[in-house]
């Protein structure tokens, strides 16, 4: 699953995991304002940019194909909106939705494969983000893999008491797939009250707190102002 | 001696209008281990879920000589841990050692020691060696043990465990039972398993329809409800020992 595989990139040992996470989340907040910025002809400053991006991968240790194919995941999607500006006769800005978009995913899948989920968060939140979001956060990434397993358990359920393929029975299948999701809602709520009740019985009182407390070294510092001037410089030559 | 859970007349009714308990009277003393046996839906562990405050009845529940009211529910989910029948539920932080960490980070322990008695719960259940790994990808038995863990890091001096045996497999429940015996905290054990409340439980109390209606020797409770596996034919063992060699 996408996210197990995250997870296990996330507690690599590379000198770009080993950075704060808030020393990332600045070094990509500077990256995503930058390549928005840039024009989508500036063929220069954007191979520039993917140059950063690649190297950051292979200092990282990170799969190149791999993490490349994944943020392939959003092209469906900014392809779409590309087509849609092209056929309205701005094709220069749907050349620059398909790049930026490809390129700013693949910046932000290099931050979330080098820092624990929950190091992310918490990064967030001392850079302030809403706490709200990080907690719903936290648990929609915690739960994921119970909700996909219990899933998975429905799934194996159905296919066992399911029949020949056939164009009718693929529209029975259609009908028993949207009840399992239905079910599968009401269940992922019962299952968050059972957590939530877990958590008040281990003394939860509404913030989470974790084991590292990492402090924001000078090399942190120094990364993300090294990576920003940069950027910066690459940008308004 | 005063006791460590004293429950008075405690009723509760869910938000449907279900009542689940009904006028229950408990006590539990210090080293004593109960059962708590009845069918399915009978309100045991809606009575549990009671003790440390998750759900409020009407009546009186005290803990460790406090009164269950608002200003002391930190202090008697410290005193009471709770190991829950779906460990999934119980378990969400990132890796073993943050997970059973948790409960001393919210009682206010700082992280050095926190982690100190989440490496002392871990070793204790026999576990450390998975610390480091993402609870969803434990056993069952591994899970529950990690579960049970949380809870010990919490040093309480009461253990409720709702059904401790399921998906066990007969090691695994083996395993859990020694652990168990060796824990000095007085115990609650919803159970449907018999033989597991046979062995370990000093008393048995026995809920039907929200009422607490027998509180006596285990042995008495199952002969008096018929809760025990007597009508059930004996397992033929011979084809799988043949199977087996």
């Amino acid at each position: 699953m996408h996210h197990v595989l995250m997870d296990q990139w996330s507690r690599g040992s590379s000198p770009l995991h080993a950075r704060d996470a808030r020393a990332k989340i600045l070094a990509l907040l500077v990256f995503l304002i930058v390549l928005a910025t840039t024009a989508p002809q500036a063929y220069s400053t954007l191979v520039i940019d993917a140059i950063v991006l690649a190297a950051a991968i292979l200092i990282a240790r990170l799969p190149l194909g791999n993490l490349l194919l994944r943020a392939a995941v959003v092209l469906p999607f900014s392809i779409l909106f590309g087509a849609i500006s092209w056929l309205m006769g701005d094709p220069v800005r749907g050349q620059g939705l398909v790049e930026k978009s490809y390129l700013s995913t693949v910046s932000v899948l290099i931050v979330v494969g080098t820092t624990p989920f929950a190091a992310l968060l918490q990064g967030m939140e001392s850079l302030g983000a809403p706490r709200l979001l990080i907690l719903l956060a936290q648990f929609v990434y915690r739960y994921l893999f119970v909700i996909s397993e219990q899933a998975q358990h429905m799934r194996i359920a159905a296919a066992s008491r399911q029949g020949a393929r056939n164009q009718r029975h693929r529209r029975s299948r259609l009908h028993a797939a949207s009840g399992a999701l239905a079910v599968l809602f009401a269940r992922s709520y019962q299952r968050a009250e059972g957590i939530h009740r877990a958590m008040l019985a281990r003394g939860f009182s509404g913030r989470f707190s974790t084991l590292e407390g990492r402090a924001f070294r000078l090399s942190d510092g120094l990364f993300t102002a090294a990576v920003a001037a940069f950027l910066i410089v690459v940008r308004v030559q | 001696m005063t006791p460590l859970i004293e429950v008075r007349d405690l009723s509760f009714e869910y938000e449907d209008g279900t009542r689940a308990l009904d006028g229950v009277n408990f006590r539990l003393q210090e080293g004593e281990t109960v059962a708590l046996l009845g069918a399915n839906g009978s309100g045991k562990t809606t009575f549990v879920l009671q003790l440390n405050g998750i759900l409020k009845g009407q009546g009186s529940v005290t803990v460790c000589g406090m009164p269950l009211i608002p200003e002391n529910l930190a202090a008697i989910r410290s005193r009471i841990g709770m190991v829950f029948q779906d460990s999934d539920e119980q378990l969400f932080m990132p890796t073993v050692l943050e997970d059973v960490a948790f409960g001393p980070m919210n009682q206010g322990l700082s992280a050095e020691q926190a982690l100190s008695r989440a490496k002392s719960a871990l070793a204790q259940v026999g576990l450390d060696r998975v610390a480091e790994r993402a609870p969803y990808h434990l056993s069952a038995g591994e899970k529950r043990q990690v579960a049970l863990a949380g809870v010990l890091a919490m040093q309480p001096e009461i253990l409720v465990l709702d059904e401790p045996t399921t998906f066990l497999d007969p090691p695994a429940q083996r395993n859990l039972y020694q652990l168990l015996r060796e824990l000095p905290q007085a115990k609650l054990i919803v159970t449907h398993n018999i033989r597991f409340a046979a062995a370990i439980a000093t008393r048995a109390v026995f809920f039907e329809r929200g009422k607490l209606v027998a509180d006596g020797p285990l042995q008495e409770i199952i002969d008096r409800f018929g809760w025990n596996y007597a009508d059930l034919p004996a397992a033929d063992l011979r084809y799988a020992a043949h199977r087996r060699f």
